[in-house]
């Protein structure tokens, strides 16, 4: 009878130790899904009603900054009424900042850039696809992603060169003719946007 | 002395004891002015009343479930697609949520129309306890307000706290520009360091989530860039922008709010019809049951009438024979 109660204690003893020297399978990696001070503060003040999200909760967490430069460079491109491409994974982008032509490869630096309409080229392998933007903004990450935000993205095969050139005539004409600062700046607007659109016809 | 009193009692129970013999479902249909016990055949013409009032209910319920069901397919998918636009800003400057600052502006987004469940009091509910969290001194909160329903209740208990309120957001389908005009008055006309916007996240046709997306001015942008945290890496980017970096950074503020603000008032709309679809639905099947009961109380009324009157003609007759 000791002797099966001190096998019981043995038993009991080892369990318990091995159980603290295992680690715990629920020690999550560091890229909490929620924002833990804003739920504790909440909890704190108003520990009725459950914290509401925020939009962290819902994103896919971004990968760390790799050590090497990676080969492809993902691209997100959105715009309000769609995402173009989503993670897609591409060869270079060539966007048209406010500065100029801009061309992303994997392992650019850190940007934000501002952009101005033009025309957006994302090259994988040898195809080319082109959109004319109207101006947004694109974020260049350290891990070799790219944000790019939008208003308005057409093809470039699908704009007409007859409207274009009527657009431009008529901008060009009110610029002339503009007597208040709003309506110049406008109409400064439209002929940037015409003779990019032109540009990007042609060019 | 006290025998009168008692007496005077029992006169005064005595009518209400007969009544609740009755059905109790009679008696809460038929209130004591209208139908006098012994009249029995006006109590069913009551009861096919109210059965035909339930029923024209019930279809109307059951049409504007079915409205409200495709107007959410229209726009469920527009939200869907409009997801991708704040990701983008989140990746960049991280969430803020329990950023402190001095001057707060909680926009809450809301519906113009009723009848859709309970979105809108969670919204207000969740705008009002955010309006204590980051009470503190020298600390302001005001409200900016989209929609008629928040400011119907805002405007209850915090009407001077209410900046600016706009409303009849969905009279043409939402659009971006729409939304970004909307951004630029607000940013135009309220002073803020922190924006945060209320709104119900669409989850599903049954759950929907509230959510509070928090958008910095550039100099709060900067403090926190400061201290450290994930706005501590904003130094490391390059800004192009022929520019200066603070103008970029502005331009960057308010084209992250109008993203921001479209996918809320997205996402609330849609939650609007998921809401008033489920709101709709139990609407109808509560008419139903209504209606069940109601024809059951009808059936037994013509029934009871019916035996009552065989029951007078019978005795009338076997009291005639002898």
């Amino acid at each position: 009878m000791f002797r099966r109660a001190t096998g019981l204690l043995a038993r009991r003893l080892i369990s318990s130790s091995g159980s603290r020297a295992r680690p715990y399978s629920t020690d999550l990696p560091a890229a909490p899904t929620a924002d833990s001070t804003f739920v504790e503060a909440w909890k704190k003040v108003i520990p009725n009603i459950e914290p509401p999200k925020t939009p962290l909760s819902f994103m896919k967490p971004r990968p760390a900054t790799p050590p090497s430069i990676p080969s492809k460079l993902t691209v997100n491109f959105v715009l309000p009424y769609a995402s173009e491409l989503s993670t897609k994974e591409v060869d270079m982008v060539i966007i048209p900042a406010a500065t100029g032509q801009m061309g992303v490869l994997p392992g650019h630096v850190a940007t934000i850039a501002e952009l101005k309409p033009g025309v957006l080229s994302v090259h994988e392998g040898n195809e080319v696809k082109k959109y004319f933007i109207s101006s947004g903004f694109a974020f260049i990450h350290a891990n070799s992603y790219a944000d790019i935000i939008a208003i308005e993205a057409v093809p470039v095969d699908q704009i007409d060169p007859g409207l274009v050139q009527k657009g431009l005539a008529e901008f060009t004409q009110k610029l002339s003719s503009a007597s208040t600062d709003l309506e110049k700046a406008e109409a400064q607007i439209g002929v940037e946007v015409h003779s990019a659109l032109n540009s990007a016809l042609t060019g | 002395m006290a025998m009168a009193a008692l007496r005077r009692e029992g006169r005064r129970l005595a009518p209400l004891s007969s009544p609740q013999s009755i059905t109790a479902v009679r008696s809460s249909l038929i209130s004591q002015e209208q139908a006098p016990l012994g009249l029995r055949s006006i109590s069913t013409q009551i009861v096919r009343n109210r059965m035909k009032s339930v029923k024209n209910i019930q279809k109307i319920t059951k049409a504007m479930k079915m409205v409200a069901a495709s107007k959410l397919r229209a726009i469920q998918v527009k939200a869907e697609n409009s997801r991708g636009l704040w990701q983008p800003f989140t990746a960049l400057l991280g969430d803020t949520a329990s950023v402190d600052v001095k001057k707060n502006v909680i926009v809450t987004v809301s519906s113009d129309k009723g009848l859709c469940g309970g979105i809108n009091s969670t919204s207000v509910k969740t705008s009002k306890a955010l309006k204590k969290l980051t009470a503190g001194p020298d600390k302001e909160t005001k409200y900016v307000v989209l929609g008629e329903k928040a400011k119907a209740q805002l405007i209850r208990d915090s009407k001077k706290d209410i900046e600016l309120s706009i409303t009849e957001l969905q009279k043409n389908p939402l659009n971006y520009t729409q939304v970004s005009v909307l951004a630029d008055d607000i940013l135009k006309n309220v002073e803020y360091d922190a924006l945060r916007i209320v709104f119900n996240k669409f989850q599903s046709v049954v759950s929907f989530l509230p959510t509070v997306a928090t958008v910095l001015s550039p100099e709060a942008v900067e403090k926190e860039a400061e201290s450290g945290g994930k706005l501590g890496e904003l130094d490391s980017y390059e800004i192009e922008g022929g520019e200066t970096k603070s103008e970029v950074l502005l331009n960057l503020g308010e084209f992250q709010f109008s993203c921001v603000l479209f996918n809320a008032v997205m996402e609330n709309a849609c939650s609007e019809q998921g809401a008033r679809m489920s709101a709709m639905d139990s609407s109808s099947r509560n008419a139903g049951d209504m209606l069940d009961r109601l024809t059951l109380t009808y059936n037994r009324t013509r029934q009871a009438s019916i035996t009552t009157e065989l029951i007078e003609i019978i005795s009338g007759a076997s009291a005639l024979e002898g």
